[in-house]
């Protein structure tokens, strides 16, 4: 696709909203990390998703919310190539990158070992420690999983998922497990992370805040299907926060 | 001294006063040499058998029987365990006849032994990899089926191969459990070797034993009983050794954090 409108970037005059609105819709799309069309998933006869629809860019971030059972981890695994839908249609790499709720690091290889696991002889040792001290742990390539605290095991599986250069990267709840101060610190370092290497990524979560700090895009789920979608740079947070708490049926704060 | 040192040097102290109170309770002549001989009538029997070398040739021929049982017992509990723990279909075929089997004291089987190998070589190698197998199987096969599903997941996730995922995941994972079998397998092991070494023979510790009791020498007797003690310790010590080095990322096996 080619693009011949200037950008209006750094325009004055629109409003901050209807200019990130154009943004959206004149800036040179990236390719697309993942395409989901008329997507269905039953267990019996309960259906989890239900005809969903879903497209993220490389380089865009985003939050997927919904109360515990509306599907989302599902959906989640479904991109992962970890469950089978009864129907629909998915175009994703072939392997996405995932980080777990938990780190899942092999506890008998070393963090190196563990950063490369399966691309051993292509990122090797130093593209690993590269990775490593990319998300602060330098010089740790040698040490065993059981000295990490839990925020710095999952600093290694976010190192292990990006070392791989995924066009799309899936975050199920990875830092659920955290204390608040790792989690904010993560948040900051995921940021960034993700600004680098840009890739499509898919943010599975209950927190509104977590959804609101690192997304350009939220998704509220509700009853297999994607329900409301809310773009972050639009609002004050403070604004969206009650709407999408609203909308994940919480009355107020 | 700290305390922990202090126990440590007491654990060792208590056995050496039971020897030297043992020593002492057979010089004053208050246990006969027949009954029990002093340890230092031990100590000589056992320079003399030493110098003479027969020491080495019955020490040499039981090894020998313990390690060809113990190779052959191991490979195919090891071969079993993986096939099952890995394979449902090959569970459903091997495991519960495994499982029958086991719960036959090997003990009980010695008089069909007899009567399928004789006395020979054979049947003490065979009980020997008997007793070996069955530990050694249920280990493998419990390590590998209580690996991490969410590791298994993972290795699909990363995209792992089927060799990558065995090398990877699978084997280091059963290791510890793997390596508890195989100290269970020589502590079995040893145990089948004396009762083979009973059955007719002309080599082997255990023939230094029967024949020292058609003579009485208990000191003979004596020596045999510390010579399959040392042994077993050696061996449990290697399996240690081992579990020190495959084991170093595990918290339990780690070096100078072992409890």
């Amino acid at each position: 696709m080619s693009v011949s409108t200037a950008l209006p970037l750094g325009t004055s005059g629109s409003a901050p909203s209807s200019r990130a609105q154009k943004q959206r819709e004149q800036a040179p799309q990236t390719p697309l990390a993942v395409s989901v069309r008329g997507l269905q998933r039953r267990y019996g006869t309960r259906v989890v998703i239900d005809a969903l629809d879903l497209q993220i860019h490389e380089g865009e971030f985003v939050a997927l919310l919904g109360e515990s059972g509306c599907g989302k981890t599902t959906l989640l695994r479904a991109l992962a190539g970890l469950d089978v839908p009864d129907a629909g249609h998915i175009s994703a790499p072939e392997r996405p990158s995932v980080v777990f709720q938990e780190h899942r690091l092999l506890p008998w290889a070393t963090l190196w070992q563990n950063v490369a696991l399966g691309h051993e002889s292509t990122i090797g040792r130093d593209g690993a420690a590269r990775a490593l001290a990319e998300v602060g742990l330098a010089g740790r390539e040698d040490d065993w999983p059981r000295n990490l605290s839990g925020g710095q095991s999952q600093r290694v599986a976010l190192a292990r998922s990006l070392v791989r250069d995924p066009a799309l990267l899936l975050l199920d709840e990875p830092f659920a497990a955290l204390d608040a101060l790792t989690r904010i610190k993560m948040h900051g370092l995921v940021k960034e992370l993700v600004a680098r290497h840009q890739p499509g990524v898919l943010l599975v979560t209950h927190d509104v805040d977590e959804a609101l700090t690192l997304a350009d895009r939220i998704l509220v789920m509700r009853a297999g299907r994607i329900a409301d979608s809310f773009y972050p740079n639009d609002h004050a947070p403070s604004r969206l926060r009650p709407i999408l708490l609203a909308a994940l049926g919480v009355e107020h704060d | 001294m700290s305390t922990g040192s202090l126990y440590v040097w007491l654990s060792w102290v208590v056995p050496a006063i039971v020897v030297v109170l043992w020593e002492a309770a057979a010089r004053a002549g208050l246990m006969s040499a027949q009954v029990l001989p002093a340890p230092s009538s031990v100590l000589a029997t056992a320079w003399d058998l030493a110098r003479n070398g027969d020491l080495f040739v019955h020490l040499g021929v039981s090894l020998l029987r313990a390690a060809a049982g113990f190779v052959i017992g191991g490979v195919l509990g090891l071969a079993l365990g993986i096939a099952v723990g890995f394979s449902p279909l090959a569970l459903a075929i091997f495991d519960r006849s495994i499982q029958m089997i086991r719960a036959i004291p090997f003990l009980a089987m010695l008089p069909l032994v007899i009567v399928w190998f004789g006395v020979g070589e054979v049947a003490k190698i065979f009980l020997v990899a008997l007793a070996v197998l069955f530990p050694i199987y249920i280990n493998t096969m419990l390590g590998i089926r209580q690996i991490d599903p969410k590791l298994m997941e993972l290795s699909k996730v990363i995209g792992l191969g089927r060799a990558a995922v065995v090398r990877q995941i699978i084997l280091p994972g059963a290791m510890p459990s793997i390596l508890t079998g195989v100290r269970y397998a020589l502590a079995h092991a040893w145990l089948a070797l004396v009762i083979a070494e009973t059955l007719a023979t002309t080599k082997g510790i255990g023939f230094l034993a029967m024949d020292a009791r058609e003579f009485l020498q208990t000191n003979v007797i004596v020596l045999t009983m510390v010579i399959y003690a040392i042994i077993g310790v050696v061996a449990d010590s290697l399996v240690r050794l081992l579990e020190g080095r495959l084991l170093s990322w595990h918290a339990n096996y780690a070096k100078g954090e072992r409890k």
